[in-house]
């Protein structure tokens, strides 16, 4: 729903986002490159399984959360992407293994 | 000054908490500031450091310029800074809790300073939970961190100076708009006007808000006035969007993204959780810390500046944060009281200067009625997804506040905490009880202010001290 003015160039890292390989930009948070994907959701509900998507992007409603090498329920919106990392969109409640 | 010490903890690098940085540092305080971000520069000034150095800049304008000499003074300052620092705990002492890479610590500290700045107001409607449905702070933030704008012509509703200031900045990016939906109500020009008079002394603000609104208008996207109502439809995503004004004219129209903004107000979980007094500010509908003229708060040697301690604008935070670091300097035996009065004289004055337009702009842009009485199907607590429906039909069982009604419907216990529900969660109970909203109070906040996981509190490198 979202998409990127510039090309980052030499910036660029390489992130997984439910495996897939994903180009990202050095410094841009999760949220930022989960909101250019097809998909346009990060994660269902606990409650009714709804989809939801990054909605204030500065760390104060919640909604990003996903899963970050293998950590359930980081904030995207305030994690920073590095080459490498792998994103998981996540379902429902939180497992206690993750 | 240890590891774990210094005469200062700052939270928070925006406007306030760089400028109350580099004054204490000044005056021979150590200082130590933690910020959420990975960079200084607060919402205002996000990324302003990576951008500085880029042709974006010339496009966000001059407001967002201002920041790059800001966040070079403050590197240069001596503070101790840690970015990506989420503080959920203060004990008296003081004693603050954070976590960093999930890792938490604790750290003391002789006076605090809270610069934590504002949250977009929430503004529930049915819908207003589905991706695609974002704040226009979060479109400005993608815009500045991610150089990432609206994929298809975008849809804006809500009021205040931030979405003309975001349109402006869209278009100049090269984005596409599909309408606004102004939901200012009728007659508010008037209301507005009789603060003029003080607010003429920032003739330039007025002349700047006049030229967006005139350019937006040029720019030839349609624009509704006196929208009232919104509801957000799809199937798991924004698919349209209807809308109802004042005067009933109804629309509705396809829509990828829609962004909402109806004004900002001050984040007040951590001065609630310390135990700050709070009272109610009728022009900003929202609480604010109550505060004497340096900025502390009912617990001494903790102080509020910025946004913080009421919407003021950049502006208004930097003078805040400097006569609040001012004040710290003298309770702390590193500036006598004479030499801090003096101080202080130039920043209350340039402190009213950069208020004086706010009468004027909260009046123009106080929240529609419908913000705080969104219909009954609308989901106000997302986190537990508790409908304004379920919570008037508790709220007139007895007589519950909103402490009550967050153990009754889970509203306000998910991972926010009620940051996103706990103003219509007070103006639902005020409505159905008939009371006064400020009467009704707020959530009693708790820590942690953020949520910590086990293994981060067992990553805590602390010793119960012996019975």
């Amino acid at each position: 729903m979202f998409r990127k003015l510039h090309d980052p160039g030499p910036a660029t890292v390489t992130v997984h986002i439910d495996g897939r390989p994903v180009r990202a930009e050095a410094g841009e948070s999760v949220a930022a490159v989960l909101l250019r994907q097809p998909e346009g959701w990060n994660r269902t509900t606990p409650v009714s399984e709804s989809r939801r998507a990054p909605y204030c992007m500065m760390g104060v409603c919640f909604e990003c959360l996903v899963e970050v090498d293998g950590q359930g329920s980081v904030q995207s919106c305030l994690t920073p992407v590095r080459d490498g990392m792998s994103v998981t969109r996540q379902q429902g409640r939180r497992s206690l293994s993750a | 000054m240890s590891d774990h010490h210094t005469d200062l903890l700052i939270v928070g690098a925006g406007p306030a908490g760089m400028a109350a940085a580099v004054t204490a540092r000044r005056h021979g305080l150590s200082v130590r500031v933690v910020d959420d971000q990975s960079a200084p520069g607060g919402q205002i000034w996000r990324a302003i450091e990576t951008v500085a150095a880029t042709p974006r800049l010339a496009r966000l304008g001059e407001a967002y310029r201002a920041g790059v000499d800001r966040a070079a003074a403050f590197r240069a300052c001596g503070a101790l800074y840690e970015p990506q620092s989420q503080l959920w705990q203060i004990e008296p002492g003081f004693r603050a809790f954070l976590t960093r890479d999930g890792r938490a610590r604790s750290v003391t500290a002789e006076a605090i300073i809270l610069a934590t700045g504002a949250q977009e107001r929430p503004v529930p409607f049915p819908g207003w939970t589905l991706p695609g449905v974002l704040t226009v702070g979060a479109a400005q933030i993608l815009l500045k961190t991610a150089d990432s704008v609206p994929d298809k012509p975008v849809w804006i509703a809500g009021c205040g100076p931030l979405p003309l200031l975001y349109m402006t900045q869209l278009l100049a990016a090269g984005g596409r708009i599909a309408g606004f939906l102004d939901t200012t109500p009728r007659g508010r020009v008037g209301a507005a006007l009789r603060h003029l008079p003080q607010g003429l002394g920032r003739f330039g603000d007025l002349v700047k808000g006049l030229s967006w609104s005139l350019a937006l208008k040029r720019a030839g996207f349609p624009i509704i006035r006196h929208v009232a109502e919104l509801r957000a439809e799809g199937d798991g995503r924004l698919e349209s969007l209807h809308y109802r004004t004042q005067d009933g004219r109804e629309g509705d129209v396809a829509a990828e993204v829609l962004l909402v903004h109806e004004g900002v107000v001050p984040n007040i979980h951590a001065p609630l959780a310390l135990g700050c007094a709070v009272k109610w500010d009728a022009g900003q509908h929202c609480q604010v810390p109550a505060l004497d003229r340096w900025g502390e708060t009912s617990q001494a040697n903790v102080f509020v500046a910025g946004d913080g301690a009421g919407i003021g604008g950049a502006e208004a935070a930097e003078p805040r944060g400097r006569l609040a670091a001012l004040r710290v300097a003298t309770k702390l035996g590193k500036l006598r009281d004479d030499a801090a009065e003096a101080a202080a004289r130039p920043e209350r004055a340039t402190l009213s200067r950069a208020l004086a337009l706010r009468p004027f702009l909260d009046a123009l842009y106080a929240p529609r009625p419908q913000v705080f009485a969104p219909a009954d199907e609308t989901l106000v607590c997302r986190c537990e997804e508790v409908t304004a429906g379920e919570l008037r039909t508790r709220a007139a069982q007895g007589r519950p506040g909103p402490n009550q009604l967050k153990a009754f419907t889970r509203a306000g216990m998910g991972p926010c905490q009620g940051r996103q529900c706990g103003y219509t969660m007070a103006h639902i109970v005020a409505a159905v009880q008939n009371r006064p909203v400020e009467e009704v109070g707020f959530y009693r906040i708790r820590p942690p202010l953020k949520p910590v996981t086990l293994g981060e509190l067992a990553s805590l490198d602390e010793q119960e001290p012996a019975a």
